[in-house]
């Protein structure tokens, strides 16, 4: 079942059509949280052009997002990071079936709507690309299209949600190929909905209360969570899975899917590290199927990775205070 | 009567939203029973019925093939065992399938409806919609049909009856046992479709 939790009553984004003479809405909070829900148990991979795009979607992958740089060629270039060439998602749309995300910059409203009509499925508001608002994330209810937002803890994930997005996936710490961060963003998800689900367990109406201040969110979104007892949307993992064995492990936590970035395209083996991170994924209550995807990659053409303490840039604390 | 199982693909997509689903109609109907994710090959035997969920068509048919489930399912259906597939699944089990975008559609998976499939027929997620249909097989009040990058048949052979249709266009299909549908009731928050298919699995054990 599909939480229909809303901010708005009548969204913008809403479209009151006629397929001929049958009235359609499009753009419903159905729509665009039941669009998330399809990715469920799979694998959307990062790419960068249309020979990328063609073997994720022959690996198994459940979509593929757009960049014009992976996030490690991004942390490497330094300089702003923006939205990827039209004429390259174009491109990739022209030549796969599976759907198609691309990221823009935080509150970057204008590259959302651009993104919006360029014929892709899903936009990510990424931590990944420079913010292009210090102060506020886009206004999502606005659109049609459904947004995907990174999280590092459960006040960020439920502030995007009021904001209209569709999709949660933990931020981690992208580029890095390191899947430490992402490890500890989920665990303190699950930790602060198992708090709140005791509280809303045991009727106490007023330290729910005072928790949904301390989030800065309204109390509605605390409620639902609490009593759900798991985020009210599809939640990822991201940032920094490099090998089958890393996605498994996500899944193993709670995660209800994955998303790659550098880890395929910056390792040596993109092909064969493809297809083993979706049957990883999939089969990641079995360390059996498992050990049989990790045997498909070599460790030596994992992508190196880094130390996730000394970094220069921590795309994780962007748009973490909004 | 022993209690029956139904199983739902648990490979990818919306798996949790068809257990939901199909847990409310078994408890609605009062009947005895339990819903089960299916994802190993040994856990085939056991099920009484079967529904594929929404997802990626190509990544539920790549991996279902891999993992040799596919020929044991369309074994269990030949023989009467009720399957149901909804949107990815649906396509699933067309004989036929074609994209606009890169058209024939490569593998065939289970082949065991006699329908051609157009995947994304009304485009993409900009044009993904929901909208009530008319569906006299499970009643007389309209369904809310959720249509997200959603497939349409566009051919039919003998002995494949019409469900539902919008704009002339059809949606819902049943042949014999199997039921395929473009959109996903498992989403509607109405269970009279997997009340239906879990009557037609009460039949076959029967």
């Amino acid at each position: 079942m599909i939480s229909l939790i809303s901010t708005e009553i009548q969204p913008r984004g809403i479209k009151l059509e006629k397929l001929e003479t049958v009235p359609v809405r499009k753009g419903t909070t159905l729509v665009k949280r039941g669009f998330a829900h399809m990715h469920k148990h799979g694998v959307v991979m990062d790419v960068t052009n249309v020979e990328q795009a063609q073997i994720a979607e022959d690996a198994g992958a459940v979509a593929v997002m757009v960049l014009d740089k992976l996030p490690f060629d991004v942390r490497k270039a330094g300089g702003v990071a923006r939205t990827a060439s039209i004429k390259v998602i174009e491109d990739i749309r022209d030549h796969i079936t599976i759907p198609i995300m691309a990221k823009c910059r935080i509150g970057h409203i204008y590259e959302a709507k651009i993104l919006e009509v360029s014929g892709i499925d899903m936009i990510d508001e990424s931590e990944v690309l420079t913010p292009a608002d210090e102060e506020r994330f886009i206004w999502k209810w606005d659109f049609t299209l459904p947004f995907v937002n990174g999280a590092r803890n459960l006040g960020e994930a439920l502030r995007r949600m009021e904001e209209g997005s569709s999709m949660i996936r933990t931020k981690g710490e992208p580029g890095t190929g390191n899947v430490a961060e992402a490890v500890k963003h989920i665990r303190l998800v699950n930790n602060e909905i198992r708090k709140i689900k005791s509280i809303h367990e045991s009727g106490d109406i007023q330290e729910l209360i005072k928790i949904s201040r301390e989030l800065k969110v309204s109390y509605a979104y605390v409620e639902e969570t609490a009593k759900l007892g798991r985020l009210p949307l599809v939640n990822f993992a991201a940032g920094g899975i490099s090998t089958p064995a890393d996605a498994a492990f996500l899944m193993n936590l709670g995660c209800d899917g994955i998303f790659v970035g550098s880890g395929i395209f910056k390792a040596d083996d993109p092909v064969e590290r493809a297809k083993a991170v979706v049957i990883a994924t999939t089969y990641h209550d079995e360390p059996k199927q498992v050990m049989e995807a990790q045997k498909m990659v070599d460790e030596k053409k994992s992508i190196l990775g880094m130390d996730t303490n000394n970094l220069d840039l921590k795309m994780q604390e962007r748009g973490s205070n909004a | 009567m022993n209690q029956i199982q139904i199983g739902i693909l648990a490979i990818q997509g919306d798996i949790e939203e068809n257990l939901t689903a199909t847990n409310l109609a078994l408890d609605e109907l009062e009947i005895k029973g339990r819903v089960i994710p299916v994802k190993y090959v040994n856990e085939i035997a056991g099920i009484d019925g079967l529904i594929l969920p929404g997802g990626e068509s190509t990544v539920i048919g790549t991996l279902a093939k891999l993992s040799g489930a596919t020929q044991l399912i369309k074994d269990r259906v030949s023989n009467g065992m009720p399957l149901m597939g909804t949107c990815a699944g649906m396509i699933m089990l067309a004989k036929r399938a074609y994209d606009r975008v890169v058209g024939e559609i490569r593998q065939q998976m289970f082949n065991v409806l006699d329908i051609t499939v157009e995947r994304n027929a009304f485009g993409r997620q900009n044009d993904s919609f929901e909208a009530e249909l008319d569906i006299p097989l499970i009643g007389s009040e309209s369904f809310k049909g959720v249509f997200i990058r959603s497939p349409i048949v566009t051919e039919i052979k003998n002995g494949v009856d019409v469900i539902a249709t919008i704009n002339n266009k059809i949606v819902a299909i049943k042949q014999g046992n199997v039921i395929g549908t473009s959109f996903h009731p498992e989403l509607a928050n109405d269970t009279r479709f997997h009340k239906y298919f879990t009557q037609l699995v009460i039949d076959y054990t029967k």
